[in-house]
């Protein structure tokens, strides 16, 4: 198969992380969600790597820089919702609405 | 994929592992051996790992709600079936017209690139980390303890 179902797998997952963010009432859920659209661009981006070769592999460059920005981002996020989840003794979104009153 | 729609968050997490080796195993079919060993290191080793430890700390038996999902969930199937069906459009009508074969990345090549091209980012982003390892620990740290110090 050539870069459709590589570029298809990637929508796929794209849309399987919007919908789990959106859908999804755990924050730790969200935030796997989150990991699966960092992750789909990934495969976008090492797909375009391997079958349109740049001059200095920038892709697969730009794929390594999105795993270290996601691990950053995942480590704040989680230390977030344990703090939220130590405070409000729950990990449903929908009760976060102490700011709405 | 059963990563969003499993009810135990937990089936969650192992599906989402599952889902990271798969995809490690495309960027090595991809030619990109470099990639394919980050993502079993970062994601497979240390994303997981500090998921499911999240999960263990934080799961204290409010598992068995009703519904894992909140009350716009047809809102969300139809902007993700938009979203999917767009991009999915724009792949399959666009006439690529590249390579048929994938092309490999050594390493080397890959190496050199981080180290001269991108020498910038590459800094910035370990600038980055270290103020995202200061933060979880500002953030993580026990409100108590503020107390006991004061």
């Amino acid at each position: 198969m050539g870069i459709e179902g590589y570029l298809i797998v990637s929508t796929l997952l794209f849309g399987i992380g919007v919908f789990g963010f959106m859908a999804r009432r755990n924050a730790i859920l969200m935030l796997i969600s989150i990991e699966l659209m960092f992750n789909a661009v990934n495969l976008s981006l090492v797909a375009f790597n391997a079958y349109l070769p740049p001059a200095n592999n920038a892709g697969a460059v730009f794929a390594l820089m999105i795993m270290a920005v996601a691990a950053a981002e995942v480590t704040v996020g989680l230390a977030l919702v344990i703090a939220i989840i130590r405070t409000r003794q729950t990990s449903e979104v929908d009760q976060y609405s102490d700011l709405k009153e | 994929m059963a990563v969003v729609t499993l009810r135990n968050i937990i089936h969650s997490a192992i599906a989402m592992m599952i889902c990271f080796g798969s995809l490690a195993g495309m960027y090595a079919l991809l030619g990109a051996p470099i990639v394919a060993a980050a993502q079993v290191l970062i994601y497979l080793g240390a994303i997981s790992v500090l998921i499911l430890f999240a999960i263990m700390l934080t799961q204290a038996g409010d598992a068995n709600l009703p519904t894992p999902f909140h009350r716009q969930v047809p809102i969300a199937i139809v902007v993700t079936l938009a979203i999917i069906g767009l991009v999915g459009w724009a792949v399959v009508q666009t006439d690529w017209g590249l390579a048929a074969e994938a092309v490999s990345a050594n390493v080397d090549a890959i190496a050199i690139a981080l180290f001269t091209d991108f020498a910038l980012p590459f800094e910035i982003i370990s600038l980055l980390i270290l103020v995202a390892i200061i933060g979880a620990i500002y953030l993580a740290r026990r409100p108590e303890e503020d107390e006991r110090a004061n």
